[in-house]
């Protein structure tokens, strides 16, 4: 994860590259390559698309640093120049899914492991409950095994949660610039993080438990 | 609704609340219906912690790495256009 330092060097990146700064840009790359690539993936069906968008991305931004007048912070031009460009890819390529995935309302976990509503006593509650993980951070949660798994989770995803997800808890955004750069509601993005995050951890779930229902 | 702290919720429910009561996004009274159910539920707070797990996870995934002969040809571009 990245740590989000303030963008108090924002308004002179807008200057510097103006000024054809040369490190400067060297810096913006460097900070922001291996978060662009990994959002460029969510629409793109190889690498090597992914990284031809990121640099039509870096290119674009070159074109047209004049006209960003700084209503948005700098990260925030830069991921929706992006995201644009990676949505019409998909498209062309004919890759592209309805962007709104909220319609279907899948449960977070599956029905029958509750007890049914008519049940006497405890009607919705757990008949097949979750198992500890244990507590140690450094447990086998981060594992390499777990951490590929969690990675083949994302990629399952349809790819407004997987952005979401990718934006919120892989790089760590907070929710105001996610719905900016996707441009979606907070309400949207809550949705569509729940679905995400309820999808992986059945995964890692399903992953020390694989006999589960 | 009452908040008298009585657990009214069902843990089916709970799953599809553990986002906004992650996020505090939350009412106080919806929230104090959580935390009483919470209080009393081991098995949705087995869930909650995973649910946390899950997303501490989530920030460890590595980086992809960036091909240095990209940052090479985005650095033609730059200096082409000087």
């Amino acid at each position: 994860m990245n740590s989000a330092r303030p963008g108090d060097e924002e308004p002179t990146f807008k200057r510097a590259l103006e000024d054809r700064d040369e490190r400067a840009f060297v810096e913006l790359v460097t900070r922001y390559q291996s978060q662009l690539l990994r959002l460029a993936l969510v629409h793109c069906r190889s690498y090597a698309v992914a990284e031809e968008v990121v640099q039509e991305t870096w290119l674009g931004v070159l074109r047209g640093i004049e006209r960003f007048e700084g209503r948005s912070s700098f990260k925030t031009w830069l991921f929706r120049i992006l995201v644009n460009r990676a949505r019409t890819r998909s498209e062309i390529e004919g890759r592209s899914v309805p962007f709104s995935t909220l319609a279907t309302d899948e449960p977070s976990v599956p029905a029958d492991r509750f007890l049914g509503p008519d049940h006497p006593e405890w009607p919705g509650h757990w008949s097949v409950p979750p198992q500890s993980w244990g507590s140690s951070p450094e447990s086998e949660l981060l594992s390499k095994e777990t951490l590929e798994l969690v990675d083949q989770a994302i990629a399952a995803l349809p790819p407004a949660q997987r952005e979401t997800i990718t934006l919120r808890d892989v790089e760590g955004w907070s929710s105001d610039e996610v719905c900016n750069v996707l441009g979606i509601s907070e309400t949207n993005q809550r949705v569509l993080l729940h679905r995400a995050r309820a999808k992986v951890r059945a995964a890692i779930e399903r992953h020390f438990d694989p006999d589960l229902p | 609704m009452t908040t008298t702290g009585v657990d009214d919720l069902a843990c089916k429910d709970f799953v599809e609340l553990v986002t906004e009561y992650l996020e505090g996004t939350m009412s106080a009274s919806e929230r104090a219906r959580v935390d009483a159910h919470l209080a009393g539920c081991s098995f949705c707070t087995t869930y909650l912690d995973q649910m946390r797990q899950t997303i501490a996870t989530l920030g460890h995934l590595p980086a992809s790495t960036v091909d240095p002969k990209a940052l090479d040809a985005l650095l033609g571009a730059f200096r082409a256009k000087r």
